[in-house]
């Protein structure tokens, strides 16, 4: 055997890949079901929560910077361990998809909400003069005037973070998830062959590359024309 | 003189530390145009805004067509409807259309049905002399049209009084022109307006009466030829001799 084949047989071993693909597919159905969900959760929970801030309430503010900024702080895999293990002492026992779902969510979140609070302070004081100098009370100026703005310059950082987070998705191997990762180190033991990681570096790219591609494509379409 | 559809009494206004307004009264009839000048800092602008309560005066008392702005029981999204407001810098919309920019207030606040809003708005547009500008984005235009756009923004709330906070100076000097004309038009309309600016010679030809102030005080005021020609006060004389040069 030569050291070429040698490789080959390690790392793309065909009798291994054959054998573990199915399950390295039923993964990526489970991280896309994960990644939908974290993004649909977090960006709207974070929309929300900057929404919130925009209204002023001071106390409330703080607590949500506070929140915010620890969310931020710690790495996203402490946070889906601390679901995991911690919550069951309180009686409150999640699976391992709900930890990573949640605590990714959080995570998402809190990026969200400090982009898009950014995105609403920037948009020009006089936006909101105008408006409501016109009558629009604030709600209506925050929806109608500011917020279309605020959204449309926020898509590009938004989109680079969302890939980001979602892509700890593989994180959830660490608690039983059977995600892409999951699925390909669980078939590495049993194969005592590491071809099955390959698959599963395969499957990430195809999901994640058209996310990335797509990715662009908003962010020069969303960008303004000035 | 009928009563005055606005009346501002004893107007103090505090940024901090500064004191910006120190007792301002403003009384302007109906139909009247008057010509608030200043020096930069002397708190005109601060005043006009206390206006439409963009600013909220720390006491005094701001009545604007029967309706007191500073009562708490007062519906101020309400009230503004009445109170058209002009911005140095446009303040357009960028991500609507002119039209747009004309009818999210009759749709939002006058309650108008799409249709209505839309005829009304391109009535609006028309009378600035920019219906054909209607699908533009505020990109799309050039400043003096941005700022008449954003005049029809607001005469198309029928609004019974005029702000304008320095409407002019971020104009290039040939597109001050066509902005003044639709200004000179709403006058002729009868409307009332309260200027703030340094167009003297528009002043002259249009005002009915000219407002100086400085320091947070109105220290003079009268006809536009008293004002410009014989004025009373030193300070008056200083400003004016100074704009004059220029």
């Amino acid at each position: 055997m030569t050291s070429w084949e040698r490789f080959l047989d390690t790392f793309f071993n065909a009798k291994v890949m054959a054998k573990y693909w199915p399950d390295i597919l039923y993964g990526m159905w489970v991280t896309i079901e994960l990644a939908v969900l974290v993004v649909i959760t977090g960006i709207a929970s974070g929309l929300l929560l900057a929404l919130l801030r925009a209204a002023g309430i001071r106390p409330l503010n703080w607590l949500m910077i506070f929140v915010v900024d620890v969310l931020r702080a710690l790495p996203p895999l402490v946070i889906i361990v601390l679901i995991y293990f911690g919550l069951p002492s309180v009686d409150i026992a999640p699976s391992g998809f709900v930890s990573t779902w949640a605590a990714l969510a959080l995570v998402l979140m809190a990026f969200s909400e400090e982009i898009f609070w950014s995105g609403i302070t920037a948009v020009p004081r006089g936006q909101w003069e105008a408006s409501r100098s016109t009558g629009l009370s604030f709600t209506q100026t925050l929806f109608f005037v500011v917020l279309p703005q605020a959204l449309r310059m926020t898509i590009p950082p938004l989109t680079s973070r969302t890939i980001a987070i979602t892509k700890g998705t593989a994180l959830g191997s660490v608690v039983a998830v059977s995600e892409i990762l999951g699925q390909a180190s669980s078939a590495v033991s049993n194969s005592y062959n590491p071809s099955p990681l390959m698959l599963g570096a395969a499957a990430y790219l195809v999901l994640f590359i058209p996310v990335v591609v797509a990715g662009r494509w908003v962010e020069t379409r969303f960008a303004w024309k000035k | 003189m009928a009563a005055p559809i606005i009346e501002a009494r004893a107007i103090h206004k505090h940024f901090g530390a500064l004191h910006v307004l120190k007792g301002v009264d403003l009384q302007v009839a109906e139909r009247e145009l008057v010509f608030v000048i200043g020096p930069s800092g002397s708190g005109k602008s601060t005043l006009l805004r206390c206006l439409n309560r963009l600013e909220t005066p720390a006491s005094g008392s701001v009545v604007v067509d029967g309706i007191d702005l500073l009562a708490r029981a007062t519906d101020i999204n309400r009230a503004r409807q009445r109170i058209g407001m002009v911005f140095q810098s446009f303040n357009l919309y960028p991500h609507m259309t002119a039209l747009g920019n004309v009818t999210l207030a009759l749709r939002k606040v006058a309650g108008k049905t799409a249709a209505e809003a839309e005829a009304l708005g391109l009535a609006a547009l028309d009378r600035v002399g920019l219906r054909d500008r209607a699908g533009h984005t505020p990109g799309q235009l050039s400043g003096g049209q941005a700022q008449r756009v954003a005049i029809a923004r607001a005469i198309a709330l029928e609004p019974r009084v005029m702000l304008f906070d320095e409407p002019t100076s971020a104009l290039d000097p040939e597109l001050v022109g066509s902005v003044l004309a639709v200004m000179r038009e709403l006058r002729q309309d009868g409307m009332t307006m309260v200027v703030v600016s340094h167009e003297m010679g528009f002043a002259r030809a249009a005002a009915d009466r000219v407002v100086f102030m400085d320091d947070g005080q109105i220290v003079e005021q009268g006809a536009p030829a008293a004002i410009f020609e014989a004025p009373q006060e030193a300070r008056t004389r200083a400003f004016i001799g100074q704009i004059q040069r220029h």
